[in-house]
């Protein structure tokens, strides 16, 4: 796999030679694990490790959920309190598996952001990116899908405002709305179908993630200089690189019990922080809510979906030149799924030749301001749809589309890159070796 | 569908919001940060105070209210209030509690087993989650920085809104609302339910209205959160143990890398 030059696998024993021939399962695993990998990574390339941990995490403690929990309307919310209290250890592994999606989807960010940052995106690295990108859509589907399940009111009037989204498509709105549901409002049959896909796009997900690590195998990984491994021979590649095991895997769980520790510090200190008060409220649909909020990581998306009321000339625009088909809601809901998808284009929208934001001096703040426009979205999706607050949404989206839109096409022509180093060795010596001198290191500083 | 809401929650929250509360649930008004035996990563129930907290509920607040997610053996329970099987028998029995049995299609004498009675009144909210289902701290403006501080609030909540009434009425649609300074629209309809003296605990410990204020809350947190000196156990064991853990991967990585990172040393100057 990779390309890269390195060693294989050979079949020892005489059983192993006999299940090689058969079935050449060990040196499937064992070329996976001894894959060659740059040997500069920084400590962002750690989240690909806390994803797969998330993953196996959710499915597990999900599974001993699904024991115990009762997808009624009547009973859903009794039989999380019957987890809560009457389980054993059920209060853990429901407030883990609560929290484990808040941990899966902090991570899942850093790790698009990195990718962002050093041009992981970029040729050859497209397939890997667009199944990321597949993989974080589901993410949020399961997720939104979960968070449904313990019926409470949170969880009721959430459901009902973004399957409402569907219902601003034109002409066949109510219909695709009605048949989402199945029925006219959520209500018992929206509960079981939750649960039914709640439990099985996380397999899916399972498949795609075996299929991103598959990919990144064949291109190998991308590193903070973006410089590609030297594939001429053995030697100038092992001067690249070194085997994922014992390299990586060290390192990479060393950043993962740190992260944990961090995590069980909410979990038994602290595990409603992330949570919303009114979810301890059983739903009831004669009685809205003050203030219907989705949850922290929707919240970027949310302020889109806002952003785009009947006051903004574009919209007003649009609206007149489609003949009202295209309305400020149905507006909305496509600059909602149109941010994800212009990210999802990124290969092909970024015309830089240089792959690495470390050698990028305009492309650095454009980034940085697109990662503090991120959270000032966050921020706006969680205040309320008016005062001054729709218009600090309505900035932060525009920044969004015009990152991707214009900004990465333009820097790439407009933009004079820096000196790159030649080899990864180079950038990794350079590094270490000099970084008792006199700052000499300055250019190869790992940026965070 | 999606604009109404939207504006209909926008309107609802510009409301919760002029009394200052943001991102948070309820919209709650003035809650006084009081000092509760369980706050913090080692807090723990206060024992004595959730009996007496046990006491304030049974004689006043069950009046209405009912705790329908808490099953009576629980009050045994490790990490409880600590009765034992005879005493909660006992408090079945003293307080008349009655369950309706489907089989029976009848009243009968509750057990163990069951289940605390239900709210009696049709406005009064159940109680069993009500610690959780309310956010004393939120913000500053959407920050959840006092959450990270203070906690959630919800026991300080439920503590200001039976301290915190200010004595004005207001007739409503015919029904009287008490104002209060704790709940987010100034009035509700539940009156003062405490005075001074309003039970005799046991202990001899003083029954001003704060005080059974506190214990209440204090034992309506338990019934929100049963598990949670286990929890906050279990919290402190991982966290101790994961970092044990890291400290022993910090040094495995540092030395299975001091090798490859003696060598780019080595390495000739460009």
């Amino acid at each position: 796999m990779s390309g890269i030059p390195h060693d294989h696998y050979e079949p020892k024993s005489n059983a192993e030679k006999w299940l090689h021939r058969r079935l050449p399962i060990v040196s499937l695993m064992y070329d996976t694990l001894m894959i060659p990998t740059p040997k500069n990574l920084n400590w962002m390339w750690i989240w690909g490790i806390v994803l797969t941990v998330c993953l196996v995490m959710q499915i597990i403690t999900g599974i001993i959920l699904v024991m115990h929990y009762t997808p009624h309307v009547d009973m859903a919310f009794a039989s999380v309190e019957h987890i809560m209290r009457n389980v054993n250890g059920g209060w853990a592994i429901r407030y883990i598996h609560q929290n484990g999606a808040s941990l899966f989807f902090i991570a899942v960010y850093l790790h698009i952001f990195r990718g962002l940052y050093y041009g992981s995106y970029k040729a050859p690295r497209e397939v890997t990116w667009i199944i990321g990108m597949l993989i974080y859509l589901m993410m949020m589907g399961t997720a939104f899908m979960g968070y449904v399940l313990p019926w409470g009111q949170m969880s009721f009037w959430g459901a009902t405002v973004i399957t409402g989204l569907f219902g601003a498509i034109p002409f066949v709105g109510d219909a695709i709305q009605t048949w989402l549901l199945g029925g006219p409002a959520v209500d018992n049959a929206t509960l079981n179908r939750f649960l039914s896909l709640h439990y099985l796009l996380p397999f899916v997900i399972l498949g795609l993630v075996v299929l991103h690590i598959w990919a990144f195998h064949t291109t190998g990984n991308n590193n903070p200089t973006g410089v590609e491994v030297r594939r001429t021979s053995k030697k100038d590649a092992d001067a690249d690189t070194l085997p994922f095991w014992p390299y990586f895997v060290i390192k990479d769980l060393f950043a993962l019990a740190v992260i944990m520790a961090a995590f069980f510090a909410i979990v038994g200190f602290m595990p409603n922080f992330l949570g919303h008060p009114d979810n301890y409220i059983e739903a009831n649909p004669l009685v809205t809510p003050a203030f219907i909020v989705p949850e922290w990581y929707f919240l970027p998306f949310y302020a889109i979906l806002r952003a785009f009321d009947t006051e903004v000339w574009l919209v007003i625009a649009v609206d007149f030149l489609t003949a009202g088909i295209v309305d400020a809601k149905f507006f909305g809901v496509l600059a909602m799924f149109g941010a994800i998808i212009v990210m999802a284009l990124a290969p092909w929208l970024d015309t830089s030749s240089v792959r690495s934001g470390r050698y990028r001096p305009m492309f650095k703040w454009w980034f940085w301001i697109f990662i503090v426009n991120f959270f000032v979205l966050m921020w706006a999706g969680a205040m309320p749809a008016e005062g001054i607050y729709p218009y600090i949404a309505l900035i932060g989206s525009a920044y969004w589309f015009a990152y991707f839109l214009l900004i990465l096409p333009l820097l790439g022509v407009i933009e004079k890159p820096q000196a790159q180093p030649a080899t990864i060795e180079e950038d990794f010596n350079a590094h270490y070796g000099k970084s008792e001198g006199q700052g000499g290191a300055a250019a190869s500083t790992p940026a965070e | 569908m999606l604009r109404k809401l939207i504006i209909g929650s926008a309107t609802a929250a510009t409301l919760a919001l002029s009394s200052g509360a943001a991102l948070a649930a309820g919209g709650a008004g003035y809650v006084e940060n009081y000092a509760f035996a369980h706050e913090g990563p080692f807090g723990r129930f206060d024992q004595t105070q959730l009996q007496r907290g046990l006491q304030v509920y049974t004689q006043v607040c069950a009046a209405c209210h009912g705790l329908r997610y808490v099953p009576l053996r629980t009050l045994s329970d490790e990490g409880g209030p600590g009765l034992s099987e005879e005493e909660v028998r006992a408090y079945i029995e003293q307080n008349y509690i009655e369950v309706y049995d489907a089989d029976l299609q009848d009243w009968r004498a509750a057990t163990p087993n069951d289940h605390f009675p239900q709210s009696s009144m049709e406005n009064a909210p159940d109680l069993s989650l009500m610690t959780k289902a309310r956010a004393g701290f939120s913000g500053p403006y959407g920050l959840a920085l006092n959450p990270l501080f203070k906690g959630m609030g919800g026991s300080e909540y439920v503590a200001s809104l039976l301290t915190h009434y200010t004595g004005s009425e207001k007739e409503e649609f015919g029904a009287i609302l008490y104002g209060n300074e704790t709940y987010g629209g100034g009035y509700l309809a539940m009156a003062p339910p405490l005075w001074d003296g309003a039970v005799e605990y046991g202990d001899g410990t003083e029954a001003t209205v704060e005080q059974m204020a506190l214990d209440v809350a204090s034992f309506l947190t338990w019934t929100a959160e049963p598990k949670l000196m286990a929890r906050k156990q279990m919290g402190f064991t991982a966290v101790l143990m994961l970092s044990l853990l890291a400290v022993l991967l910090y040094l495995s990585n540092k030395r299975l890398w001091a090798p490859v990172k003696a060598r780019a040393k080595g390495y000739p100057a460009e």
